[in-house]
């Protein structure tokens, strides 16, 4: 037990040492004491012994090995003779002290170099002689280090280094490949390994074995396989038949590629539809129901934005800001501040912090919200026009307010780890935040409609925003629904926020970006239709998308479609739902 | 009373035209420095871009106080108007830039081999003047046609020509728009050969820009007190009346917005030189939004209310920008609010705003249920226009 908790500080301290991959693979240590001995005897041994050492290193899977012959192919193993004759293999540490000398790690057992007195060894460079590598030994132990990346635990290593083999097009890895398909348990990994045998064997001599390669990459759709194929195809050496099967698979993979690209534009054409729904479903409320053009808007998905940020600091470091005001009061600057302490929190624990921050900030953007409502847009309820101004300007101040609490340049607010990373079905790259944005947009979207259509609060807005006075003759209280519904959709901004503070940066003028998109979503929608709304805003994403991807330029591409939304308003005036009715305006 | 008003109103106009086009020039050209009169070079420069700003208020003016469209997009002309100039002020460096090119310095460093064809022309100035006109006037036309066919008003007019704007600025912000991307034009020399920076050409952009101010000023004063005024105004406070009284109202309001793109686009033009710079900025929505705020706080609706509030903005902003760098945003934020809130009809109108607190409520016979019902705006009880 004890000389294992040695040995993993000692691994520990050479992975740290020599400023390797991180954290070392929890190997056995016995088979590590193997492995180190035999790496020793390698170097050591020149004669016909070595090849076979080699080959059994390679099978180890040991980071130890990976380390020691990197080092040996860049000539960093070095030869120490003892007092007594016998001639240890030595690693010099990286790091030198002022006579430009570093410590000596013996390999055989991984600790530092003692002399008689028991201090550790210095030595520079030129005080040892490099063991000496030749052409040929390079090579094997190239193979070795290629077999062992293979063996390396992480999968998406495994993946990588097999596709990187397969692509070597040297027919030598073939046995290796074979082998550690053999024992491979995870499945893509199995797949990238069989793609890369495929892919060595059509460099074959045999015509047959490199048909039958061919037919199985076709099968397998091999994306990766696409480029070789196609100089197979056109490449005069081939046989006929060789040359035909690898056109038929070239054609067969392209086909799958157009797909694999189809479904992929499909998809971001719709995240970026969710998020331009979730961005302006707010406004499709404040906009659309209520008519009031708030042009704060942006400004309340800053709002939800920040309080996530706001709430990651309390998760984590705390919270302080403070602002002096040029004025004086009593011949001193009026200073005001806040400073909370965070909890500190690590971990899982922390990356909850999301999970708090995404109803609060609904909560505070709503809070925003039902204070602009009070203070200045129910005053403006019979002046649209001047609403736009009115709100333009609380826009200008709560912007400046950004800059002055959370600072003019951007802040960074980071993702939980559950919205990092993607899966792949089919090739096809599906990452878990813009999964996220479309069951976030589905579901708000769901909760809006199930609010305006099935609660008796819901009843109310619809008679309000038809018809505010009669509502009001009939017993509303106008003004209270007024207030409820512009806090809501001001909430729904907030809501947006949050999502946004995962995706891209938070600054204090994260909502003028989207400002102009939201309106242009809620006009080519029609104006008071949250279906009208949702389409148009997922008919934007994805023409945007589409766009992009064959413009290859999104600014190019946002152009083009503000260009035809100008357009379309030219056939359908009142957006895709426009709501009849017999008044005029 | 209307006569005496009408009276002072022309002599206010005469007052300032002299003060501006004789009195201010003169002490800059005449006197000396020391002189406690004299106006020194920087407020004439200055004061030519407040003038430039004015005209450009005059332009939303029309449009928005006059006949009810607000356009968000009217930077837009004014920086096309500001480019047509840019692009031959641009051609008239010559040899004197950084690179000792013929090509302006952004192509020499972007690697464009020869002058992109449609700059050719902007060599001669009278093509670039005549740009200045028909390029804005253009796009409005194009634009104003396409909007006004399919009866596109109020709010939604605003939102289109705010994506209008937004489409056109991320356009000049790309670099082969061939007009100088982020950076725009700059560093201009020489304009019909003479120094940009010697004093008396800027008089002379100065005297320039404050005679189309004043021209700008009379065409409008006559235009809104002919017929066509009358229908302008009528289209602003009931369109579909006008509309079945047999006025094609799409019509004059397509004049409308074709003439003051052209107004917006020859107070651009001057001020350009004036300034030195052009670039895609200028367009972004929030600087026509400014300009609509000039409007709004001078007041809408009149001819001297515009110049006034873009003067007295912009010289505020001047002020505050250089005391209280942090607050400016602040400060013009909280100017709309309460100018919108609480001052409906701008300084100009703060004079009638005042009248009516001193006369008693006039109509006395509002029932009481009435009175009482006017404190909820929501529930008020007025027969809704329309």
């Amino acid at each position: 037990m004890k000389a294992g908790l040695t040995w993993a500080l000692a691994l520990a301290c050479c992975s740290l040492r020599f400023g390797l991959l991180a954290a070392p693979a929890p190997a056995p240590p016995g088979a590590e004491e193997g492995v180190r001995r035999a790496l020793t005897q390698a170097i050591l041994d020149e004669g016909p012994e070595r090849a076979k050492l080699l080959d059994d290193i390679a099978r180890s899977g040991s980071k130890v090995a990976h380390e020691v012959l990197t080092a040996w192919t860049r000539d960093g193993v070095f030869l120490y003779e003892e007092p007594g004759g016998a001639k240890l293999p030595l690693l010099l540490e990286d790091q030198q002290d002022a006579d430009g000398k570093s410590r000596a790690m013996r390999i055989d057992n991984g600790r530092f170099l003692a002399g008689p007195d028991g201090h550790d060894l210095r030595f520079a460079g030129g005080d040892l002689n490099p063991v000496d590598t030749d052409m040929k030994l390079r090579q094997s132990i190239q193979r070795v280090l290629d077999t062992l990346a293979l063996a390396d635990p992480i999968a998406e290593s495994r993946r990588s280094a097999a596709a990187k083999l397969g692509n070597s097009g040297r027919l030598q890895y073939l046995p290796v490949l074979e082998d550690r398909l053999a024992r491979e348990p995870n499945a893509e990994v199995r797949r990238a390994l069989n793609e890369g045998i495929a892919l060595l064997q059509l460099h074959d001599t045999n015509a047959a074995t490199q048909i039958d390669a061919i037919g199985r990459l076709a099968k397998a759709k091999a994306i990766g396989a696409l480029d070789v194929l196609k100089a197979l195809a056109a490449s005069t050496q081939a046989g006929p038949e060789v040359a035909r099967a690898a056109a038929d698979a070239v054609a067969s993979i392209g086909g799958h590629v157009e797909w694999v690209n189809f479904v992929g534009t499909a998809f971001r054409g719709l995240s970026l539809g969710s998020i331009l729904l979730v961005v302006a479903l707010g406004l499709a409320i404040t906009f659309g129901l209520m008519g009031i053009i708030n042009m704060a808007h942006g400004e309340m998905i800053a709002v939800g934005a920040y309080t996530c940020y706001f709430i990651q600091n309390l998760f984590g470091a705390g919270f302080a800001f403070s602002i002096t005001l040029p004025i004086n009061f009593w011949g001193k600057p009026l200073t005001f501040g806040l400073h909370l302490p965070g909890l500190n929190a690590t971990g899982g624990f922390y990356e909850t912090y999301f999970l708090f921050a995404i109803p609060l900030s609904f909560l505070t953007a709503a809070a925003a919200g039902l204070i602009l409502e009070r203070s200045v847009v129910r005053f403006l309820y019979r002046r649209p026009l001047e609403s736009l101004l009115a709100t333009w300007g609380v826009s200008l101040v709560m912007q400046q307010a950004f800059r002055m609490v959370f600072g003019a340049n951007n802040v960074q607010v980071s993702s939980p780890a559950w919205l990092q990373g993607h899966f792949s079905v089919n090739d096809v790259m599906f990452g878990y935040n813009r999964v996220f944005v479309i069951a976030f947009a589905a579901l708000i979207v769901l909760g809006t409609w199930l609010l305006l259509a099935k609660t008796p609060l819901g009843l109310f807005i619809r008679a309000v925003m038809q018809n505010r006075d009669m509502a009001a003759c009939l017993g509303v209280r106008a003004n209270r629904v007024n207030m409820l519904t512009f806090a809501f959709g001001s909430g729904l901004a907030g809501l947006a926020g949050a999502f946004l503070s995962q995706i891209g940066n938070v600054g204090p003028s994260l909502g003028q970006s989207y400002i102009v998109d939201s309106f242009m979503t809620v006009v080519v929608g029609g104006v008071g239709s949250i279906v009208g709304t949702v389409c148009s805003a997922m008919a934007i994403g994805t023409t945007d998308q589409v766009l992009q991807q064959t413009l290859g330029s999104p600014v190019l591409g946002k152009i083009i479609v503000l260009g035809a939304i100008i357009l379309f308003l030219q056939w359908k005036p009142g957006g895709l739902f426009s709501i009849r009715n017999r008044s005029l305006d | 009373m209307g006569r005496s008003r009408k009276n002072l109103h022309g002599w206010c106009v005469a007052l300032g035209a002299v003060l501006v086009l004789v009195i201010l020039p003169g002490l800059n050209a005449f006197t000396a420095p020391t002189n406690l009169f004299h106006v020194d070079n920087f407020w004439i420069n200055l004061i030519g871009k407040y003038l430039c700003y004015a005209v450009l208020a005059i332009s939303v003016d029309m449009l928005w106080g006059y006949t009810g469209l607000l356009s968000l997009g009217q930077c837009l002309f004014f920086a096309l108007g500001g480019y047509a100039l840019g692009l031959h002020l641009m051609l008239m460096i010559g040899k004197l830039g950084q690179y000792h090119s013929d090509l302006p310095d952004f192509m020499v460093f972007l690697g464009y081999p020869r002058l992109p064809s449609h700059w050719v022309p902007f060599r001669h100035f009278w093509f670039a003047a005549a740009a200045v006109i028909w390029v804005p006037g253009l796009v409005a036309l194009i634009f104003g046609f396409l909007a006004f066919r399919t009866r596109i008003r109020g709010v939604y007019f605003s939102i289109l020509t705010q994506a209008l704007t937004y489409a056109a600025c991320l356009m000049f912000f790309r670099n082969d728009f061939t007009f100088g991307g982020n950076n725009g034009l700059t560093d201009f020399k020489f304009i019909l050969g003479h120094d940009l920076r010697s004093p008396s050409t800027q008089r002379a952009l100065y005297l320039c820009t404050g005679l189309l101010l004043l021209l700008t000023y009379l065409v409008c004063y006559w235009l809104t007190r002919t017929t066509f005024g009358k229908v302008q105004r009528a289209i602003r406070d009931r369109e579909n009346r006008v509309l079945f009284s047999g006025y094609a109202t799409a019509d004059f309001k397509l004049f409308v917005f074709v003439l003051s793109a052209i107004i917006a686009g020859l107070a651009g033009a001057l001020y350009v030189p004036q300034v030195g710079i052009i670039n895609p900025s200028e367009m972004a929505t929030d600087k026509s939004l400014e300009a609509v705020v000039w409007v709004a706080v001078g007041g809408r609706g009149t001819l001297l209310g515009p110049i006034l509030g873009a003067v007295g903005v912009n010289w505020l902003k001047s002020v505050a920008t250089r005391a209280y760098p942090d607050m400016w945003l602040l400060i013009l934020g909280a100017l709309f609010i309460v100018v919108t809130l609480f001052l409906p009809k701008g300084i100009v109108g703060i004079p009638g705003q005042l009248r009516q607190l001193w006369q008693p409520r006039s109509p006395p016979a509002k029932s009481p249920t009435g009175d009482s019902q006017s404190s909820s705006v929501s529930a008020k009880p007025l027969p809704k226009p329309e």
